[in-house]
Formats: structure tokens, C-alpha cells, sequence
């Protein structure tokens, strides 16, 4: 039963980059690109770490598990936050079909 | 079972990850091959932890720690980089 609940856990972690990578390849912009691309950093990771955990038993190795998935949980944010901030300001074109776009006056007034 | 499931997912991860080298070689711009880059290292991550449950080999589990933050820190400065750079 563990075993079956940490194969399932496995591949769906897997499948979530590789549907990541699809969306990646497939996005319109910048933004939208990368809002594909930061999901399997903590979701998709945390299901592997989990099946991963579920393989290990021992006490030292879940330890060393968690201590990853916690720290992706909190760098992951602040990895994406920094490219995104780094996108906006160096002006990179939006995707056609967006209509709104609150930075824009932010941005031109910033020289 | 947990061989056959790591087979897979072995599949789906390097599947991914030609997805985003083949994004980080053909790029439209410079922060999608920082995304690209650091998609693809998190790809590796979740790779090794896949070998440390199909193994059971403990001493991997240190190698995932270390990859993810270099990942982080990799990820951290060319964005800094790149940001400074364009302003």
C-alpha cells in the first residue's frame, strides 16, 4: 500500500514538470511562461520528495527530505519573485491578447 | 511497483527536461533561459530524488539538498543580473 501510494505520488510529480515543460514551450509571454514554469518547483517537486520520503523509512533521511521541500517552499517564491521583478522592468513585450497591464505607467515613468 | 513507477517517471522527466533544453538553446528572450535554466536544474533535483526511491540509496538525499539550493542561489543572481542589466 505505501508502495503503491508512493509510485502514484512519483509519476504524478514527474508528469506535473513534464506538462510544465509543454506549457513552457507553449505560453504566449514572458509572465505567462514563467507562471508554467514555477509550478513544478514546489508542487511537482514536493510530490517526488514525498514519494521519495514514503520510500526512505528512516528517521534521518524524512529529516533531510522535509529540510528540502521546506527550503524550496521558501526560495522558490523569492527565485520567482526576482525573475518576474527583473522581467518587468526591462519592459518585455506582453502577449497580444492581454488587456490590462497596470505596470505599463510605473514602468515608463522609470527611465 | 516502485521500479515500474520510476521508470515512468524517469520518462516524464527527461521528456521535460530536452523541453526545456531545447527552450534554453532556442530562447525569444534572455529571463526564458534563466526560467528555462532553472526549470530544468529542479528537473535534475526531482531526477535524483527518483533515484533515491528507486535505489533506496541515503547518500542521494544529500545531493537533492545541495542541488536545490544551488538552484536558488544560481537562479537568485542571474536575475540580478539580468535586472541591473537592462535598466
Amino acid at each position: 500500500m505505501i508502495e503503491l501510494t508512493a509510485s502514484v505520488l512519483l509519476v504524478l510529480g514527474a508528469a506535473l514538470t513534464l506538462l510544465a515543460a509543454v506549457g513552457f514551450l507553449r505560453f504566449p509571454d514572458v509572465l505567462t511562461r514563467m507562471h508554467a514554469a514555477t509550478k513544478p518547483a514546489t508542487a511537482g517537486l514536493l510530490l517526488i520528495l514525498t514519494g521519495t520520503a514514503l520510500v526512505h523509512s528512516g528517521a534521518v533521511q524524512v529529516a533531510k527530505l522535509a529540510l528540502v521541500a521546506l527550503l524550496q517552499f521558501i526560495t522558490a517564491p523569492v527565485g520567482a519573485h526576482l525573475i518576474g521583478r527583473a522581467v518587468f522592468w526591462s519592459r518585455s513585450p506582453l502577449a497580444e491578447r492581454t488587456h490590462l497591464d497596470d505596470g505599463s505607467r510605473s514602468r515608463s515613468g522609470r527611465t | 511497483m516502485v521500479e515500474m513507477a520510476t521508470t515512468v517517471a524517469f520518462t516524464f522527466l527527461s521528456v521535460a527536461s530536452l523541453l526545456f533544453v531545447y527552450r534554453v538553446v532556442i530562447s525569444p528572450t534572455l529571463a526564458d533561459r534563466i526560467i528555462a535554466l532553472d526549470a530544468l536544474l529542479l528537473s535534475v533535483v526531482g531526477g535524483v530524488a527518483v533515484h533515491a526511491a528507486r535505489t533506496g540509496e541515503a547518500a542521494y538525499l544529500d545531493v537533492i539538498v545541495v542541488a536545490a539550493l544551488l538552484a536558488f542561489l544560481g537562479t537568485a543572481l542571474v536575475a540580478r543580473f539580468v535586472g541591473r542589466r537592462d535598466r
